[in-house]
């Protein structure tokens, strides 16, 4: 099955043709095999996308964007399966301890019943999840709207239609979460390409942004309350060039041990 | 006609698709997303797309035939064939959903009528050239040769 491993997403979707529910992907989602304090080993290739989206056609497009860059993808069709996938759909507290692994939700805004935007408040209100990236796509390029789920946690906001560079690029920065503080300030404050990032000794496998420690030493020693100097917004972090996101694959290929500074060493400033 | 001869025909007929702005560069999204892996994406997403299709206009008929139209049931199905088709590149049925998605909010029934009629015919328009592109590249398979690539310079 080349490298999306499992049945194709399509032929699932053809037999479920009429029908609007359901999960359509495979892998089926595995809980993650113990609650280990040491994390494992970071795997690029597991990556794991929940996507929502009430279009049957917009679902298999990003499915298959998803899976031809590496990712496992889970896709429903509906704010409300997306909270029953991750456990949130009740209010009893979740005692579980083996967790899904998600590492990255992305939903389209307007949907009927719940929108992308109720969806992701009802993420970041959840313990379990709020620090998962959440990426907003819609049809509609509303300023008010992008801002309103930008200020509600939102990483990023892709227009529609989704093209493959929008899916490249937030792969690239799901992968590269230690160093991405420094392609950001590298692109946008080419003045901070000596600041030194140091992340916290055991790197964990979600991505950690706003709740952990500033992670950005700079020389003005600003202790960023977003994960990137001030100027910096979150629209304009993730929006990498395809050269950059090149660059970011050679990072990727590196060995997780290597500490962080010295993969920050390794981007000599003139790569920009 | 030879395999060579067959490809070239499915080169220009793909290039006219495009240059008359039947279809947009979303479709080469499409196409790049196709592999040996998922040597049928393209048609497989496009079959869905006139399934849900062919669903979404009959609802508009229905919806846009009653004595009194009720908007808030008809903009969400144009919404939502605005999107997909949007979503494969199907540039002029997507136009014509713009268009009546305003007429929709000012709820002018007699131009959404018009618009449905322009939305059908742009659909079945890109029904019927992406069926023949499909059955030209089937005849190219069958023949033992290789899909080109679409080269158009976007």
């Amino acid at each position: 099955m080349g490298r999306d491993g499992g049945v194709s997403c399509l032929r699932r979707a053809e037999m479920n043709m009429m029908s609007v529910g359901g999960i359509e992907s495979t892998p089926a989602p595995a809980p993650a095999p113990a609650p280990a304090p040491a994390p494992a080993p970071l795997d690029l290739d597991e990556v794991h996308v929940l996507a929502v989206d009430d279009s049957l056609v917009d679902r298999i497009v990003i499915e298959r964007l998803l899976r031809i860059t590496s990712c496992k993808v889970t896709a429903v069709d509906s704010g409300w399966r997306a909270l029953e996938f991750l456990g949130l759909d009740n209010d009893k507290a979740s005692a579980q301890l083996d967790r899904l692994k998600v590492d990255l939700i992305i939903t389209d805004y307007c949907m009927p019943g719940m929108t992308g935007y109720e969806l992701l408040k009802k993420i970041k209100e959840s313990s379990n999840f709020r620090e998962v990236p959440v990426v907003i796509m819609s049809s509609e390029n509303v300023l008010t709207r992008i801002d309103r789920c930008l200020e509600e946690g939102a990483q990023d906001f892709l227009l529609k239609p989704v093209k493959l560079a929008d899916v490249k690029r937030l792969r690239s920065h799901l992968a590269t979460k230690d160093v991405k503080l420094s392609n950001g300030n590298k692109r946008k404050l080419p003045e901070d390409s000596d600041s030194v990032i140091i992340t916290p000794p055991s790197p964990s496998l979600t991505i950690s942004t706003e709740s952990s420690p500033p992670l950005t030493i700079s020389p003005d020693s600003s202790d960023s309350s977003s994960s990137s100097s001030p100027p910096l917004s979150p629209v304009e972090m993730f929006s990498s060039s395809p050269i950059d996101n090149d660059e970011d694959d050679d990072v990727l290929t590196s060995s997780p041990e290597e500490s962080p500074i010295r993969r920050q060493k390794m981007r000599s400033p003139g790569l920009d | 006609m030879d395999l060579v001869q067959m490809q070239k025909s499915l080169q220009d007929y793909t290039k006219s698709l495009f240059l008359e702005g039947i279809l947009d560069s979303q479709f080469l999204q499409l196409q790049q997303l196709q592999d040996e892996s998922n040597p049928d994406f393209v048609s497989q997403v496009v079959t869905l797309f006139f399934q849900d299709s062919d669903r979404i206009l009959n609802d508009l008929s229905l919806s846009l035939g009653q004595q009194v139209v009720d908007f808030k049931k008809v903009d969400p199905h144009v919404h939502q064939l605005k999107g997909s088709s949007s979503s494969i590149g199907a540039q002029r049925v997507k136009n014509a959903c713009v268009v009546f998605r305003n007429f929709c909010e000012q709820q002018n029934v007699e131009a959404c009528h018009r618009c449905l009629q322009q939305v059908k015919q742009e659909y079945y328009l890109v029904r019927n050239r992406l069926e023949t592109l499909f059955k030209l590249e089937q005849q190219i398979v069958a023949s033992g040769g290789m899909i080109p690539a679409v080269e158009l310079g976007f």
